[in-house]
């Protein structure tokens, strides 16, 4: 890898803000985030594309922040777990998570509550399966997933009509 | 653009292999030129009896698609690949032309009659998948070529297959996998394509299992026979994810699962499948 490489500037919105900011090809998405634009709530877990910390949406798609180039962000809306709350008031999901003592340590709360977001949207009325299958890209080592499942479900209650 | 870079330049697709594979310092590219910005590389369309994939299709938006539902073994592959996110962003054109022999979309139609659609700077060329993976890792791809069209052509009424495989948990690799596409005329079988995936340096094409199927009815028998012939063409390596033997048993454990999924669809019946975690 050359000793410099020259920057790219790239225009991207995060949370609903618009950001020009010139980045290093090689930079990942989740490096923009946290050390860039400072947005440490979305972590790196395993940096292997396993355990889903780094969970993001890109244009309301679950990605893992971790496995893609900063500047393939270009253009793109971004969401991160410091979007969710909304004046002072904690999204749905975030409440149904701490109703439910959807976490413990909390390193990959932020990741499943996007995925999480990513499912509701699309189908408002997940199956239990469906839950699975929309959190399987995401790994908690704490809970043993029951009160995240019972989080998920809480949540799409909490939803409707929101 | 590729033919100026030179050899070490490398393409990016969904990234979602080769990201870690960088990561790993497994892959080293001089350069990277990403397609993400392409138009018109990500479509599904059905034209005169075949399915066309744009490249650079993610595995979710044929997880979606009603077209490519039309083909069961295809849903099975694509609802089944890794997890969500990575869904969202890897690419059947990328997973090809990646070679992984531990890929799913590979194995899943190498069953089929599948034709890759390369571009050049030397023009358009087709490439029948089977002669298009050449080793592991390695396709007939020149540096300066790419995959523009996945062409699979749709089964005759009276097929059915199926795709199962087998994994520790969703993220991960198959430990062992196989897709099974049957043609049925009444209770006997006319004819059996039976690919087994991550036992091999690529897919293997398990013609005496197939043989063991055609022209008979599938009874315990001919599964019987098919296991056997399928757990003999298996040549796994040993590694973190099972023994050799444990992977040859797994795979014609699937492939026996998928022989009797394919039967129920080849009669028109709905089957639900998707892949098997630990």
């Amino acid at each position: 890898m050359p000793e410099t490489v020259e920057k790219v500037a790239i225009q991207l919105k995060v949370n609903g803000k618009p950001h020009s900011v010139t980045v290093e090809p090689r930079m990942l998405l989740v490096q923009l985030l946290r050390e860039e634009l400072d947005l440490t709530g979305t972590h790196v877990g395993c940096d292997t594309t396993y355990c889903g910390a780094c969970t993001v949406l890109m244009n309301g798609e679950a990605v893992k922040s971790c496995t893609m180039f900063a500047l393939q962000a270009d253009g793109a809306e971004i969401l991160t777990v410091e979007g969710l709350e909304k004046d002072g008031q904690l999204h749905p999901i975030q409440k149904a998570f701490g109703d439910s003592y959807g976490l413990q340590c909390g390193y990959c709360t932020p990741g499943l509550m996007l995925s999480t977001l990513q499912l509701v949207t699309k189908n408002p009325e997940p199956s239990e399966n469906d839950i699975r299958k929309a959190i399987a890209g995401n790994t908690c080592r704490c809970t043993g997933y029951q009160n995240i499942f019972k989080a998920i479900r809480q949540a799409s209650r909490n939803m409707k009509g929101v | 653009m590729l033919a100026q870079l030179g050899e070490e330049a490398k393409l990016l697709a969904g990234g979602q292999s080769l990201i870690p594979l960088m990561k790993l310092r497994f892959a080293n590219p001089s350069h990277l030129v990403d397609l993400n910005f392409v138009p018109g590389t990500t479509y599904i369309k059905e034209e005169n009896g075949a399915l066309r994939f744009g490249a650079l299709t993610r595995h979710t938006e044929i997880e979606k698609s009603a077209i490519a539902a039309g083909v069961p073994i295809i849903h099975d592959c694509a609802a089944g690949i890794a997890d969500v996110q990575i869904r969202n962003r890897g690419t059947i054109g990328g997973s090809l032309a990646e070679a992984d022999p531990s890929g799913d979309w590979a194995t899943v139609l190498l069953t089929q009659k599948t034709e890759l659609h390369c571009l050049s700077p030397r023009g358009e060329r087709m490439i029948p998948l089977p002669e298009f993976i050449t080793d592991a890792y390695t396709t007939a791809l020149d540096h300066d070529e790419l995959v523009r069209e996945v062409v699979v052509k749709v089964p005759e009424k009276g097929s059915g297959g199926a795709y199962l495989a087998f994994k520790r948990s969703a993220p991960v690799y198959p430990t062992a996998s196989a897709a099974v596409q049957l043609t049925m005329e009444g209770e006997v079988c006319k004819d059996a394509a039976i690919v087994l995936g991550c036992v091999g340096l690529m897919p293997v094409r398990a013609k005496e299992a197939e043989a063991a199927l055609r022209g008979r009815s599938i009874d315990g028998k001919a599964l019987a026979g098919a296991m056997e012939a399928a757990h003999a063409a298996a040549d796994p390596q040993p590694d973190m994810r099972g023994s050799a033997e444990y992977k040859r048993s797994l795979v014609a454990a699937l492939v026996k699962r998928a022989i009797e999924v394919a039967v129920q669809r080849a009669r028109g019946q709905r089957v639900e499948v998707s892949h098997i975690y630990a």
